[in-house]
């Protein structure tokens, strides 16, 4: 295969997945239940936003691991990622954990973008045992990105709100009846010349749009062929765009697709268009779609995450936003072919 | 009496409308709508048009930001006339000392009160 296009024959299988999620999550996500631990705290009881970032990572680490009865001694590879400058929080959680690391930055991408790393790895029979997932925490992220919380700036209608949360997934070799990963496909870099950044989801639906077809077209596969077509981060303006998209490229019904970001805090208007971060997508993705899977309500869904590949000064020198999109096929009780 | 109240609450209001429009419309930072509506209070001052417009809307135009571009101008005339070229730089800050004193003190008190939260 080529172009992007990846097929895991072996189908390494994610054996347990861990997401955390802050005070406001708790209060206000639709997916809080699904969560496996919250905090009362938006810093975790830490210092700083970037401590508590920090440990919303390790702890989602530490669930997923608990989950799976495995030690961190047994962990081969440890691949995650953040939005924060030089990814600090991903690095000290790294730190902290000591199992060899790699930093995957994709933006809001990242959860895919390192699930497809460690499916890669575990194809190749590099490591028995890889953590993947990714985070962000909204007061450090909005600070960097946007302004700080105490500026109180104003907002557009489209904006979206950065999600406390963090996800990790441990994968490994392939286990009948465990969620699996079949199939995947690496976006391309695309940028429609949006400049705002406060309007991330239709610079992005493009990028979705274009994994999506070159996924269906590299595969041979069909929207219908999948439970759920899932994205990371579009927000309702951008899902509402890559709908229409979908629509306009001769794709027949979007009925199946779903965007964490438009689903995360309930269509609920203090958040605007919806929600967004790094940890948007892997909180949605490694709760709500992993736990369908396991019960079996979901048979194969394919996560398309999306990432803004901005930094805050190329956006002030008047650069536009150029947006990427991966996609991973997950399904169960496929029979995997070696 | 009462008039007054109501000229320095459309012409404040109005004054905000431009900034409002200048974010939403223009797609101006909040940083550069501040200091767009500075500059245009100095220059509205330097050509005679704020003082007037002080006169009639009374805090209307006092209580926004143009009223420290006003204050700036303001202050640099007044003391050009007494000292000459060197009252340009001392009298900017005369007028509005007070101001930038005002904030710099209860910034400190803030920060030393108050730990910043997210919305929670």
């Amino acid at each position: 295969m080529k172009n992007g296009i990846l097929t895991f024959n072996s189908m390494p299988s994610i054996h347990s997945a861990g997401v955390t999620a802050g005070p406001l999550e708790k209060k206000k996500s639709v997916f809080a239940q699904s969560f496996d631990k919250l905090y009362e705290d938006e810093r975790c009881d830490l210092p700083t936003n970037e401590d508590g970032h920090k440990q919303l990572m390790y702890d989602a680490v530490m669930v997923a691991l608990s989950k799976a009865k495995k030690d961190v001694e047994k962990i081969d590879f440890f691949l995650t990622g953040d939005l924060v400058n030089q990814m600090t929080p991903s690095n000290f959680t790294a730190q902290a954990l000591g199992i060899p690391y790699l930093g995957m930055f994709s933006a809001c991408a990242t959860s895919v973008s390192s699930m497809i790393t460690a499916a890669l790895l575990a194809e190749a029979k590099q490591a028995n045992w890889l953590i993947a997932g990714s985070s962000s925490q909204h007061n450090a992220v909005e600070r960097q990105f946007r302004y700080p919380l105490e500026y109180g700036t104003q907002k557009a209608a489209t904006a979206q709100w950065t999600v406390t949360a963090a996800g990790a997934v441990l994968i490994g070799q392939n286990k009948p009846g465990t969620p699996s990963i079949s199939c995947a496909t690496i976006g391309k870099v695309v940028d429609m010349g949006m400049t705002d950044p406060l309007n991330m989801g239709a610079a992005m639906a493009p990028a979705a749009m274009s994994t999506l077809s070159s996924h269906l077209n590299g595969h041979s596969k069909t929207v219908d062929d999948y439970d759920t077509i899932i994205t990371g981060d579009l927000g309702s303006s951008g899902f509402k765009l890559l709908k229409a998209l979908a629509n306009e490229q001769g794709l027949p019904h979007t009925k199946n697709f779903r965007d964490a970001g438009e689903e995360f805090y309930g269509m609920d208007p203090s958040f605007f268009a919806g929600a967004s971060g790094a940890g948007c997508s892997a909180a949605v993705f490694f709760s709500d779609v992993y736990q369908k899977l396991q019960k079996g309500e979901y048979q194969r869904v394919l996560l398309i995450a999306t990432g803004a590949l901005l930094s805050p000064l190329s956006y002030q020198q008047g650069d536009t936003i150029p947006c990427i999109a991966h996609a991973i096929e997950i399904s169960i009780n496929e029979v995997s072919m070696i | 009496m009462i008039s007054i109240y109501i000229t320095s609450f459309i012409v404040g209001g109005l004054i905000c409308v431009i900034g409002q429009l200048l974010m939403d419309v223009a797609k101006l930072t909040p940083a550069h709508t501040l200091c767009s509506l500075v500059v245009a209070g100095s220059v509205l001052d330097g050509i005679g048009w704020y003082e007037p417009l002080i006169d009639f809307a009374g805090a209307g135009a006092t209580i926004p930001i143009t009223s420290f571009g006003n204050s700036l101008t303001h202050g640099a005339l007044a003391e050009a006339e007494k000292h000459g070229l060197i009252g340009v730089v001392t009298g900017m800050f005369e007028v509005t000392s007070s101001g930038i004193s005002a904030a710099i003190v209860f910034g400190l008190i803030g920060a030393l009160l108050f730990t910043s939260k997210g919305n929670v």
